[in-house]
């Protein structure tokens, strides 16, 4: 974590000059479940990009492409919603697990 | 006077994927909290220039903790009681500079945003205000029915028997007593030229509203029914659920007001009965203990009272 | 070409704000101000500003709003008094901690329960560490000049501070006296434009205020606060020094007078220093070395250099329009500042330095009380221990 500035370096007025700079805070660390895509089942109807709290599906050219994991604090909304069932909810310690091995 | 548009943004999902996010992930609400929903909702709506600003309250707290803000558009927070007129005034800057030829018109529209607190309670009078003088602005009151922030304490908006912290349930007391204030009818009183209420899992609807509520030339308010799956005690991923249900069961009628005219814009083809509202929640699971039953039936009659007003202002009403 | 017109306070103020035109004013009336917003709201009706006039339901509204147009960058001011001060009081530490640089005029007034329409000094010494700089104005001439100045030191770059022009309400607000009104064009001339630091409606550049502060930033955010308040002094003389030279009138942190060969003096702020100049005069008159000085600028408080002037004398006397209930002997403000001043600045040899409190809720003073004060304080240059340290100037045992 970087040091944090002294009164000299920080804009007055208590103003945050970088608009969106939150992105930078990795509230995927937050997870205890984390959403699995069947694309196969996918239709890219994009419901659960609307539904996102944490506008953590990505979407590319209208396409449902996967989830922003940096962000995703794993509420299961998009599970809940997808109309055809093509997103489940995984246990967070077995999925990470998975993913180093 | 307000350029020509350029062509809105069509209202489908792909369509509306392509503009870049005016909320950034990285906030710091709960998961599965409803209110960023709502604001990304309200902000992807419309297309032209937005300042928003926002009372204290959860939306305000966890989205711009120093150094970092989720905020892609000009925000301002200065209170809680307060945040329609700071909102006022900015506009007023807006027009004034505008006006004197020291700054070009963009069509620049002013949005506040403040919780069922800042905005039923304490900021009633500065919302009250506002909405009389006229100011082109959008106010939108994210209703999750108390104040959450500080620990979900009852507001004036807090449902009947809801179980809150400064109304909970005891040996003597089943929680929320009395009778919830009807923010959007005080608003539709006012006079102003648009007012409606709407919830996001029916985002086209909510998107639909903001669009007429930011071409009128003047003030418009929008209530939303806007879920805390922490203070209304439901699981996270259920969130949008308990929203449809809220509008099913008609506690929370989707319904517009422009220009006096009342217009419901949409009925369940089954009206639940709000049982199907209060199980799920927590927050009443005290109301389905053997004693509680007239709190329900007294519920159900209130919602049935609005229902059957709301359908006579719209011209609706059974003979 | 300045014109000179009978005015009283309220319309001198109401007459800066004209020429000033900024681009929005919010305010709400309050008596002994509601005549500077009724005067303004005439220009406006008849087209002579281009200030959008933002009516508002009450002071703290007024205030927020301020806090919305200056935070979108526009010119802001308002007005108020008393009650109307004490309910935006909350919005004016965010005013001041946003950097926002709002001028606004206070008519002086008692603070409720009971309820009192009069003057005293009770409102705005009750906001007094708000962050706000405040300047006291003796009479209309001096409300209008410090309206037209306080804009200038509140948009120095280095500053970015909102400021507090002060006039006693009913004394000075409604005094009617022969008031120097400068050229429109000299006025403009004098105040330039603004330019916003951070303006919301730079929607290309969006910026968030108002965030959150954990323990771990407020404190630096506060020490930044100190630092503009630290170069406030020397943007006040700069302004005043710029005003002397366009419309030959000098201002300072203070003025005084017939000080510098005095034995004894008062330290007193606002309208009754004019009474007492006029009893200063009368014992002169009689051979007896009396002085004055007058506070102009209150916050920042100009410690060291109000005891530079003060360090000859074998005896001062504050008078306050205000008590701090609660503080010692429940003093008055000006008096528990300076005699801070004197710890931190003063000479080794101790001057006795004593307070009274008089004209709470618009209760006259007179030069013959004033006399008094200056018996009293000759008796405690001889003696050097006062009687009592407060003393209550006026009311009846």
């Amino acid at each position: 974590m970087a040091k944090a500035k002294g009164w000299r370096d920080l804009p007055i007025g208590g103003v945050i000059e970088e608009a969106g700079c939150a992105r930078d805070l990795n509230t995927g660390a937050w997870r205890a479940f984390r959403p699995l895509l069947d694309k196969a089942k996918c239709t890219s109807c994009l419901q659960c990009w609307m539904f996102c709290p944490d506008m953590s599906v990505e979407v590319q050219d209208g396409k449902m492409t996967g989830f922003d994991l940096y962000h995703c604090k794993g509420c299961g909304i998009c599970a809940e919603t997808c109309p055809v069932d093509a997103i489940a909810m995984v246990g967070e310690a077995e999925a990470a697990k998975e993913e180093t091995q | 006077m307000a350029t020509q548009a350029a062509t809105p943004t069509r209202l489908i999902l792909k369509d509306l994927s392509k503009k870049p996010e005016r909320l950034s992930p990285g906030h710091r609400m709960c998961p599965g909290c409803a209110a960023p929903i709502v604001v990304k909702q309200v902000l992807s709506a419309i297309d032209d220039p937005v300042i928003a600003f926002c009372a204290t309250g959860c939306l305000e707290v966890a989205t711009t903790i120093f150094p970092q803000t989720a905020w892609n558009v000009p925000f301002m927070h200065s209170a809680f009681e307060n945040a329609a007129a700071t909102c006022s005034g900015a506009e007023a800057a807006y027009r004034s500079l505008v006006r004197q030829g020291k700054l070009d018109e963009k069509n620049v529209r002013f949005v506040a945003f403040g919780g069922d607190g800042g905005t039923y309670d304490i900021g009633l009078q500065s919302l009250s205000g506002a909405m009389e003088r006229g100011h082109r602005m959008l106010y939108v009151c994210y209703d999750n029915g108390a104040y959450m922030n500080t620990g979900i304490q009852r507001s004036s908006a807090t449902p009947l028997g809801a179980n809150t912290t400064t109304s909970p349930v005891g040996k003597v007391r089943p929680g929320r007593q009395g009778v919830r204030k009807d923010l959007t009818a005080i608003m539709a009183a006012h006079g102003i030229p648009y007012v409606a209420q709407a919830s996001p899992h029916n985002w086209r609807d909510l998107m639909q509203k903001v669009r007429k509520a930011v071409a009128v030339d003047g003030p418009a308010f929008i209530n939303v029914l806007t879920s805390c799956n922490r203070g209304w005690r439901h699981e996270a991923a259920k969130t949008i659920e308990i929203q449809k249900i809220a509008v099913d069961s008609c506690y929370w009628p989707l319904y517009e007001v422009e220009e006096g005219r009342y217009k419901i814009n949409y009925r369940p083809k089954q009206k639940l009965p709000v049982t199907d509202f209060l199980r799920p929640q927590g927050r009443f699971s005290h109301l389905f203990r053997p004693g509680n039953e007239a709190i329900v039936e007294e519920f159900q009659r209130r919602v049935d009272a609005k229902w059957e007003h709301l359908l006579k202002m719209a011209g609706e009403a059974q003979a | 070409m300045s014109d000179y017109r009978a005015l009283d306070g309220n319309q001198a103020v109401a007459e800066a704000m004209r020429q000033i035109n900024p681009d929005v004013i919010a305010a709400y009336p309050i008596t002994p101000q509601t005549e500077a917003v009724q005067v303004f709201s005439q220009f406006v009706a008849d087209g002579q500003v281009d200030t959008e006039f933002v009516t508002v339901e009450s002071e703290h509204s007024a205030m927020s709003a301020c806090v919305g147009a200056a935070g979108a960058g526009a010119r802001v001011m308002t007005a108020t008094s008393s009650a109307g001060l004490a309910l935006m009081w909350e919005i004016t530490y965010v005013a001041a901690s946003l950097r926002l640089p709002i001028v606004m005029m206070v008519a002086n007034r008692a603070l409720s329960a009971p309820i009192n329409i009069h003057c005293d000094h009770s409102d705005t010494m009750g906001a007094r560490d708000n962050g706000w700089l405040q300047i006291f104005s003796e009479s209309p001439q001096e409300a209008y000049d410090n309206m037209i100045q306080a804009i200038r030191i509140a948009e120095h770059p280095e500053l970015l501070l909102p400021v507090m022009v002060n006039q006693d309400g009913f004394i000075t607000s409604h005094a009617v006296e022969r008031v120097e009104i400068f050229d429109d064009s000299a006025v403009k001339d004098f105040i330039g434009e603004y330019s916003p630091r951070y303006p919301l409606l730079n929607v290309d550049k969006p910026v968030t205020f108002g965030a959150l502060d954990f323990y771990d930033f407020y404190f630096e955010h506060k020490r930044q606060q100190v630092e503009a308040l630290g170069q406030a002094k020397e943007v006040i003389l700069a302004v005043a020094a710029d005003f002397n030279k366009r419309f030959n009138r000098s201002y300072g942190l203070f003025e005084t007078y017939r000080l510098d060969d005095a034995e004894v003096g008062i330290v007193v702020m606002s309208s009754t220093a004019g009474t007492a100049k006029v009893v200063v005069d009368e014992l002169r008159g009689r051979g007896v070395k009396v002085g004055l000085l007058k506070p102009r600028v209150f916050r920042p408080f100009p410690a060291e250099e109000m005891v530079d002037a003060l360090k000859h004398l074998k005896a001062v006397a504050v008078l306050d329009r205000s008590v701090a209930f609660g503080a010692m002997q429940n003093a008055g403000p000006l008096f528990l500042e300076l005699a801070a001043g004197f710890q931190a600045y003063g000479p080794a040899a101790r001057i006795p330095v004593v307070d009274y409190v008089f004209g709470l809720g618009g209760r006259d003073i007179g030069p013959t009380q004033i006399e008094a004060v200056y018996g009293d304080l000759r008796r405690l240059a001889s003696d050097g221990r006062p009687e009592r340290l407060v003393t209550y100037l006026g009311v009846r045992e």
